[in-house]
């Protein structure tokens, strides 16, 4: 099996098709009942745990590239992390928006008092960065620094896990099943994570 | 607190969403659709963020409900609009029929609550076994318009029908070492699903357990319910009978009590011995002291305008009962003991 260009690009369109139904979804799901009489909650964590997905997708997609000889896949990296950013802004939006209404003081007090809060708002600083460094024109620019940046990802990864994992009230299967899928896709790149210490 | 006396005439009770705020809601959500392209999904007619909540396919409660007498005492009606009925018995929080809040509403209908009896034990004189339904029979309930917040920082306002617990306490003749009273809630895997498995039930153990220091149980405010809005309490609610503790985070509400216990010594909690840190014994609602994830200064009013029918508004001291209760701890630190 090979991926040509037009392979690549049908690909492309399935992964922009795929990543936008969670979001499509909504105006369903609200209509079909599938939100209680205080959906904010519950949608803050439907767009969260879209952005969790869709980062681990992103660091499956190397590993898959090099397991089948696809090289051309990582080409739709891209695409699959600016998705991952645009449902943590939609998430930050909506816990702005919607649950503290605009509270600014409180806002900020929140940020910085609480824990989980705090590792969230510093992973959507690391996705936004990435966002908008992730054109060819700052990888140009970047030069060698473009890489040392873009790997901010892979600490950016159990940092979610753990934003997630301590705002739940109770259970911890769930938290625990995306650390450990973080952990292991992590564990695949130990030579290249440990690199820097040897 | 301040209660402020209105007149009957004037009272607003079992108000729907006010229909300004659920047709922009309808304006919001089909803006959404549209924006969103979704066209391509058939929305059912009238879809809006409540539409499950004002639509068929929801029972506003469960179908065994009975209409009870009762009285209005003037003390216990505020001038407050209580949140929708069908709001009020579809949004619940009781981990034996899953964590999600439309679990106990959809799960908990199956609910054997007739027979149903109450120990009463503990350090008291008189033991007995209450057998709830002949007793209500004798009782004369009051309706309580209560202020409902709960420690996930969201509130509503319930019309609660019941009886104070001081009552009950009395009868069985508490002994001088009878300094707090613990509270059980069935415990019945094969009718509560989330007692059958852990995933479902939230990894808490199970029975569900509250306690109250004595003065707290005796206080006027605090009420053994058996009802809302003027009907028996629908199983998801906590039927046949639960606690309302309206100065305390909800979870100080147990449901579908099987014992109360009268004991010397500070009686064991289900939330704070899952979460001590988060979660304390006194759980006295306090816009000073946070929940260590989120601020307690205000909440979030459900079914109140908004974009999403939740209104942001400032916490009140002991939820608006400082009144009352304030004198319950005067000299505690509420920092320590929160």
């Amino acid at each position: 099996m090979r991926i040509d260009a037009s392979a690549l690009r049908r690909l492309r369109v399935l992964v922009h098709g795929l990543a936008v139904l969670p979001l499509l979804w909504l105006p369903w799901g609200f209509a079909a009942g599938h939100f209680s009489a205080d959906p904010v909650p519950e949608l803050l964590h439907y767009l969260g745990i879209w952005a969790l997905r869709l980062l681990l997708l992103t660091l499956c997609i190397s590993p898959l590239a090099k397991r089948f000889r696809l090289g051309p896949l990582v080409r739709l990296r891209r695409a699959v992390g600016l998705w991952c950013f645009a449902y943590a802004s939609l998430h930050l939006l909506a816990w702005v928006l919607l649950d503290l209404q605009l509270a600014w003081g409180l806002i900020g007090e929140e940020i910085v008092k609480r824990g989980f809060i705090t590792l969230g708002m510093a992973a959507w600083g690391v996705l936004l960065l990435l966002a908008i460094t992730s054109t060819q024109g700052w990888q140009r620019r970047l030069g060698a620094h473009w890489q040392r940046l873009h790997n901010w990802i892979y600490p950016t990864v159990p940092v979610v896990c753990v934003h997630f994992w301590w705002s739940v009230k109770s259970g911890w299967i769930e938290p625990l099943a995306y650390l450990l899928a973080g952990l292991f896709l992590l564990l695949l790149r130990r030579d290249k994570l440990t690199r820097p210490w040897r | 607190m301040h209660i402020k006396v209105r007149k009957k005439s004037a009272l607003k009770e079992h108000q729907v969403t006010p229909e300004g705020v659920y047709r922009q809601r309808r304006r919001i959500i089909q803006g959404l659709g549209l924006g969103l392209g979704a066209a391509a999904f058939s929305l059912p007619a009238g879809a809006n963020v409540l539409g499950n909540l004002l639509g068929k396919n929801e029972a506003a409660a469960s179908s065994n409900q009975m209409p009870l007498t009762f009285d209005r005492p003037e003390a216990y009606r505020p001038a407050l609009t209580p949140t929708a009925e069908k709001v009020a018995t579809s949004y619940n929080n009781f981990y034996e029929f899953g964590t999600d809040k439309s679990d106990p509403l959809r799960y908990a209908q199956g609910l054997k609550t007739r027979p149903w009896t109450i120990e009463i034990d503990g350090e008291v004189d008189k033991p007995q076994t209450l057998d709830v339904w002949a007793w209500l029979e004798k009782q004369r309930l009051e309706e309580r318009i209560y202020r409902h917040r709960c420690v996930e920082a969201w509130s509503m306002v319930i019309p609660w029908l019941g009886v104070p617990l001081a009552g009950i306490i009395k009868a069985a003749n508490p002994t001088s070492r009878a300094k707090y009273v613990a509270f059980e809630t069935l415990y019945d895997p094969e009718q509560m699903r989330g007692q059958a498995s852990r995933y479902i039930g939230g990894g808490i153990d199970y029975p569900y357990v509250e306690g109250l220091r004595i003065d707290e149980a005796m206080n006027p405010l605090s009420l053994l319910v058996v009802g809302m809005y003027g009907k028996t309490l629908p199983n998801q609610n906590g039927a046949p009978v639960r606690l309302v503790v309206p100065w305390k985070y909800g979870f100080k509400g147990i449901k579908s009590i099987v014992r109360i216990t009268l004991t010397e010594r500070q009686p064991p909690c289900t939330w704070n011995q899952l979460a001590s840190y988060e979660y304390g014994f006194y759980a006295n609602v306090n816009p000073n002291v946070d929940h260590p994830r989120w601020s307690q200064a205000s909440e979030r009013v459900i079914g109140e305008g908004g974009l999403f029918g939740s209104q942001r508004q400032p916490t009140l001291m002991f939820n608006g009962y400082e009144e009352e209760v304030a004198s319950l701890y005067a000299g505690m630190d509420l920092r320590k003991f929160y």
